[in-house]
């Protein structure tokens, strides 16, 4: 396996771990108020502000990790630079990606037409964010592993 | 919003069409009959990854015209002795 699709790979349970670990901290901090009182938006700015920001950080820290690690194991340096084929597979993870979250943000307005019920809208936001990561992570994976 | 989907949906179409790869390379060859050149020192000398070799001789990338002419340079060959345009499955059964 290469160092393109082990990075794949990792990025993939990285983003898992991380959101999955951020959800189990976040959950009992909901606030126990109405379900459209201020605290609750406050909640849910609060969640997407922190969770965007340890997840750069957690990827950043994870990706040094990676880095060292693989270098112990096989001995050999990971590639310095990004090449038309390493570009050409980012840009079609990040369509892929992309694709996804229109989706789910689409599918989050259509939420607030149907049931006016602004939870939803942002479960519906968090988790197309989430999904569009993990498809973006696959994608690279998928194209590095069959060609493009 | 929903034109954007819409457009989304017409490019993964017109990629997913032009994925079917018919450029074709004896880059392996070529290797074995250059000293047998290992594929990092082939990458070295085009200025691209190991990975990029290899997605090229299993023939799962075209390569683009510029990165075909770098790897003629490295054999010293025209780029037609390197690259062909043509049936390209019996590679990927190799």
């Amino acid at each position: 396996m290469t160092y393109q699709e082990k990075k794949s790979i990792v990025s993939l349970i990285s983003a898992i771990f991380i959101f999955i670990s951020f959800c189990l901290y976040m959950y009992p901090q909901y606030p126990e108020g109405g379900l459209d009182s201020s605290e609750t938006f406050r909640y849910w700015g609060f969640f997407v502000l922190t969770l965007t920001v340890v997840s750069i950080v957690a990827h950043i820290v994870i990706s040094i990790i990676f880095n060292i690690l693989f270098r112990i194991t096989t001995r050999e340096k990971e590639p310095s630079f990004a090449d038309e084929l390493d570009k050409l597979i980012d840009l079609k993870a990040k369509r892929n990606s992309l694709f996804v979250f229109i989706i789910g943000f689409v599918t989050a307005m259509g939420s607030l037409i149907f049931n006016p019920w602004s939870q939803i809208m942002f479960i519906i936001l968090i988790a197309s964010g989430f999904i569009s990561d993990v498809v973006g992570s696959l994608s690279k994976l998928y194209y590095y592993r069959k060609g493009v | 919003m929903w034109l954007a989907l819409y457009l989304s949906y017409i490019t993964i179409g017109k990629v997913s069409n032009m994925s079917k790869n018919l450029v074709g390379n004896h880059i392996r060859k070529l290797r074995f009959n250059h000293d047998e050149m290992t594929q990092q020192q082939l990458a070295d000398k085009a200025g691209v990854t190991r990975q990029t070799i290899v997605a090229l001789e299993k023939g799962n990338y075209s390569p683009s015209l510029e990165l075909a002419f770098r790897i003629s340079l490295a054999f010293n060959l025209p780029l037609e002795e390197v690259f062909f345009y043509g049936d390209t499955t019996y590679l990927k059964k190799q």
